[in-house]
């Protein structure tokens, strides 16, 4: 499904883009592929902000067809209701850089999976209190204390990505990153 | 032969929708916080993949309608749901029962639509079996916490699982559908889905010790549209006022 470019999000002005940087496409020149995809790596996930669209896995091609971008992305749950703030964050951010004419694909299948997070993704979810998925299928250790004695309290937790469990020693509960 | 597979769509699509919107009248009003979470997000995976299946069956329909079109502007006669996910919720362990029942299907299905030569429904069923997985796993544990739990709570599973059964058996009849779907290699045969389903359903059963009734009557019609519970229409009332009162609106 191919979603046509829409309309510039009313209020962004070039000047907006601020945020970001200042545009960096100037007179329609086609910044290359790494710089595109470290644009999208400070995008923050919408629901978990500590790690970016790319920690995430969920960026899965960046590419030119002519002069216009296209950005693949896979959703991580089917209803998860943040795919669509993403993909109006990556709208405004690459808009924001200067990037006129942008097509976002959805793509189902490989299917998303938590493995597709990257290390540092990983790494900063358990700073952040969140343990991150084990093929195990439950959390390696608390994420706060680091204790190994833990339990699931739920298979489902406060977004479709997670699961409740909480931590024996500390008593603490926390929010685990579930494996699929 | 795009027909039959607009038709099939629908099928999957009304039950996710059908179920996903029972299983939402729960949010804000179930047992305990937890519970009520899970059950709002097993909603919303229903209410995803409802999106997918639609969106699959208006495009192959070509008539312009999108999964929203289909989903709130057809009437009774036009859904293509199981009988069993439209019945009403009843209390906690009644809705976890008709999960349990459906879940246990649904992920028979999907492993089947994985290997479709159709490669939309490939991906759709891939997608969705990763979080039906999970649907399981939780209505399982559920189903054996409650029906192995105490006298009353075993009382109300065994009533559930009475008033349920002969809802069961639709999920597994085939028709002139079906047998386009295996024809073209797009679906497994329905039929088939019934040796794994009952194996899972009765160690999980047997665990909960709840028994199935002996009696093997099936209730039929809402697979085919022909003819669905009294109950669709009310909650179709309620589901779709707004889009039908205040057509294309948006906020």
């Amino acid at each position: 499904m191919v979603k046509p470019a829409p309309a510039p999000v009313p209020g962004l002005t070039p000047d907006f883009g601020a945020n970001f940087g200042a545009p960096d496409q100037v007179g329609g020149a086609m910044p290359d592929i790494a710089t595109v995809w470290n644009w999208l790596g400070q995008i923050p996930d919408p629901e978990i902000p500590v790690i970016s669209l790319t920690d995430l896995g969920i960026i899965r091609d960046v590419a030119w067809d002519g002069d216009t971008l296209i950005v693949t992305v896979t959703p991580t749950y089917s209803g998860c209701p943040a795919t669509s703030i993403i993909n109006l964050d990556i709208e405004t951010a690459l808009r924001a850089h200067g990037i006129e004419k942008l097509t976002l694909n959805r793509r189902l299948s490989p299917a998303w999976t938590s493995d597709w997070l990257t290390q540092e993704g990983r790494a900063k979810l358990e700073e952040y209190g969140i343990a991150p998925p084990q093929s195990a299928g439950g959390p390696k250790h608390c994420p706060h204390c680091k204790s190994t004695k833990v339990e699931k309290i739920s298979q489902f937790g406060s977004t479709p990505c997670k699961a409740q469990w909480r931590c024996q020693d500390c008593l603490e509960p926390f929010d685990y990153f579930k494996c699929i | 032969m795009s027909d039959a597979l607009f038709e099939f769509a629908c099928r999957m699509g009304d039950n996710t929708l059908v179920l996903g919107h029972r299983v939402s009248e729960w949010c804000g009003v179930a047992p305990v916080l937890e519970e009520d979470i899970a059950l709002a997000n097993t909603a919303l995976d229903l209410i995803g993949q409802t999106q997918l299946w639609l969106g699959l069956a208006g495009e192959v329909e070509g008539k312009g309608r999108d999964a929203d079109a289909l989903a709130f502007r057809r009437d009774v006669w036009d859904f293509r749901n199981v009988l069993l996910v439209e019945q009403p919720n009843g209390d906690f362990g009644h809705t976890m029962l008709r999960q349990f029942l459906f879940d246990a299907w649904h992920l028979e299905c999907l492993k089947g639509l994985i290997g479709s030569s159709h490669d939309q429904v490939a991906a759709i069923a891939e997608k969705s079996s990763k979080e039906v997985t999970y649907h399981l796993e939780r209505s399982s544990d559920t189903v054996i916490g409650l029906g192995d739990g105490t006298e009353e709570s075993h009382a109300r599973m065994q009533k559930a699982l009475d008033r349920l059964w002969p809802f069961v058996g639709e999920m597994f009849v085939s028709d002139d559908v079906d047998a386009a779907m295996i024809a073209q290699g797009t679906a497994p045969d329905s039929a088939g889905l019934r040796a794994p389903f009952d194996a899972r359903l009765s160690d999980v059963l047997g665990e909960a010790t709840l028994v199935p009734p002996e009696d093997d009557f099936t209730h039929k019609g809402g697979k085919s549209g022909v003819r669905h519970s009294e109950h669709l229409g009310h909650m179709l009332a309620q589901m779709q006022w707004l889009q039908r009162a205040y057509p294309d609106a948006t906020w």
